[in-house]
């Protein structure tokens, strides 16, 4: 058992160190969202006339969750992309031949991005006051909580389009494709209120919605005691949890496979 | 043991006749990416503490073996097995048994030597004070003390290449697998690599096992197999394998080595090969011959050498072909 922590502690520590070592994933997964926030946050605002729960939020106020939430991936993202070029380079051939299972090289590369993400959400986060967000000791605890989740389901997701693919243009395709979409529909960018019918049930269908959701609540939390009853609640941590552990179960059944033959 | 005889025997025989102090038995090897054979029936086996080559240009199958070697791949047929475990299963405690070092650079070169080592040692199921001490160990044997906390990129290739090493042999692999280890180094690192391989065989007895298309390499192993195609030609002591061309080699060439030839051909008692525009002759005191050939043919000839026969001349005669200009196919689809 100490053997199995140690030799995804490794990893961990190594996915940190990298990222330390690169001022420029630092700044660019942090930078990126926060001049998204500002510049759209100034741009919408004007238009934003939310009903329902939103009604009287200033758009920077609606955005700020998103804008947590995009950090998450792009960090995610920039991992995902650190480890195609680490097969890439060589460095994670050593690793497949090592007596390890797939399930240790997983977990340390997700493990370690998931904290990477939620040290940039965290810096992120030292912002709310500025979207007009008073957070409760409560309410750090449970968007933490949340972050962590969600940057753990989002590396998840990236490492399983990328654990076999053979360049960083191909993730850049399935980046746009996939990742990107599944923000934009998360009522990160705007509330499923008043859209479309069919824009409505791509949302719900969509895990990231929940956890969006989910991350909302926790902003606001006043005191840590949760309405899990409440089925909504309940709902969104089921399912942030659940869309969690598939993606890293299939980022595990992937790696599994191996590397590519050349 | 001969291994000529090899393909006849049927893998439960093999099974049988590999004994204690066999590290690695092969059969029949084989393997293809889609419709490419690029192993076609491949069977050896090497001693403990021997130190042991596939040379063979590329295209020859030399990184497929080695991928199999190192579990990267799974033989689809044939066996192989190591330590008398069959390495189709992979089991953890025989990956602990292989050190590996790749042709490409397995070693993260954005931490310190030391850093690598010890991500490299926890993998292998080493910790606290024990994987420190290895890791200096590492450190002293292979003579990176004063880079120990330098970053890897930092460092020539030679050292590099010297990192890559300490790191397969942190946990103290008895067998240890090397795909071109020493590409990309000049023939001096080359040398000072290969002493550490012979100092490693010395001081505890690890088998050797590496590919290589480098004949001064090949020469300074215990046995070279040589592959072409996917098969392997021969396997002996490369000394044993030059003696098999019987005397000396000339190589002559010429602006017209068709014309050349033929004219050769008849002038000359012995035999006269053409191999991709070159023409050579294998005889005993082929010195006799240079000067024959020089005075009979001096107007049309460009260059006449003579020597004892090289590893490149064994692979001539075994093949046909030249060893440089034979990888038509690469290895890779």
């Amino acid at each position: 058992m100490t053997e199995l922590g140690l030799q995804i502690w490794s990893l961990w520590q190594r996915e940190l160190k990298r990222f330390a070592r690169q001022r420029s994933r630092l700044i660019g997964a942090l930078l990126q969202p926060v001049v998204f926030w500002l510049l759209l946050g100034a741009g919408l605002g004007g238009a934003f006339r939310p009903t329902g729960a939103a009604a009287r939020m200033t758009y920077m106020e609606y955005f700020y969750p998103g804008v947590i939430v995009l950090v998450l991936l792009f960090t995610a993202i920039f991992s995902t992309i650190s480890t195609i070029e680490d097969r890439r380079e060589g460095f994670l051939q050593g690793v497949v031949v090592a007596p390890i299972s797939p399930a240790v090289i997983v977990l340390g590369q997700a493990l370690g991005s998931t904290t990477l993400a939620l040290c940039e959400g965290s810096v992120f986060l030292a912002l709310a006051p500025a979207a007009g967000i008073s957070l409760t000791p409560a309410g750090i605890l449970a968007t933490t909580a949340t972050m962590t989740l969600i940057a753990f389901a989002l590396t998840g997701l990236g490492l399983a389009l990328a654990w076999r693919m053979e360049s960083t243009q191909g993730f850049h395709a399935i980046m746009n494709l996939i990742l990107i979409p599944i923000w934009l529909l998360s009522g990160a960018f705007f509330p499923s209120v008043g859209v479309p019918g069919w824009l409505r049930a791509v949302m719900s269908v969509n895990p990231l919605t929940y956890a969006m959701e989910l991350l909302r609540k926790s902003l606001y939390l006043q005191s840590l005691h949760l309405d899990v009853g409440s089925g909504q609640t309940g709902l969104a941590i089921g399912v942030t949890v659940a869309f969690s552990l598939l993606t890293v179960t299939l980022a595990i059944s992937v790696a599994r496979r191996g590397l590519p033959a050349s | 043991m001969s291994e000529a005889s090899l393909p006849h025997l049927s893998a439960v025989v093999v099974a049988e006749r590999a004994n204690a102090t066999d590290a690695i038995v092969a059969h029949d090897l084989r393997f293809s990416y889609g419709a490419h054979e690029v192993l076609r029936g491949v069977s050896f086996s090497i001693s403990k503490g021997e130190i042991f080559c596939f040379l063979g240009p590329n295209g020859s199958g030399k990184t497929t073996l080695f991928k199999l070697l190192s579990t990267l791949a799974t033989p689809p047929r044939g066996t192989l097995s190591v330590l008398g475990q069959d390495l189709r299963e992979a089991s953890r405690g025989l990956r602990r048994s292989l050190g590996v070092v790749f042709q490409k650079p397995a070693i993260d070169t954005k931490l310190t030597v030391l850093e690598n080592l010890r991500c490299h040692g926890y993998l292998y199921g080493l910790h606290g004070l024990r994987l420190q001490e290895r890791a200096q160990a590492m450190v002293e044997l292979l003579d990176l003390r004063q880079y120990a906390t330098a970053r890897v990129h930092t460092l020539s290739g030679g050292f590099q290449r010297r990192v890559e090493l300490a790191k397969a042999l942190l946990h103290e692999p008895e067998i240890l697998v090397l795909d071109e280890p020493s590409s990309g180094l000049d023939p001096g690192a080359r040398r000072d690599f290969f002493n550490y391989l012979l100092k490693l065989r010395a001081s505890r007895g690890v088998t050797v096992v590496l590919t290589t298309h480098h004949m001064d390499e090949a020469e300074r192993c215990d046995r070279v197999a040589v592959l072409h195609h996917g098969r392997m030609v021969a396997v002996a002591p490369a000394a044993e394998l030059k003696q098999r061309i019987g005397g000396d080699v000339v190589v002559v060439r010429g602006a017209h080595p068709e014309m050349l030839w033929q004219r050769l051909k008849q002038r000359l008692a012995c035999p006269v090969a053409l191999i991709d525009g070159t023409l050579r002759l294998e005889a005993p005191r082929g010195y006799l011959l240079v000067a024959q050939i020089v005075e009979a043919f001096g107007e049309e000839i460009e260059s006449v050498s003579f020597g004892k026969p090289t590893l490149e001349d064994v692979f001539v005669q075994l093949t046909g072909q030249r060893f440089f200009g034979a990888g038509a196919e690469t290895d890779q689809p």
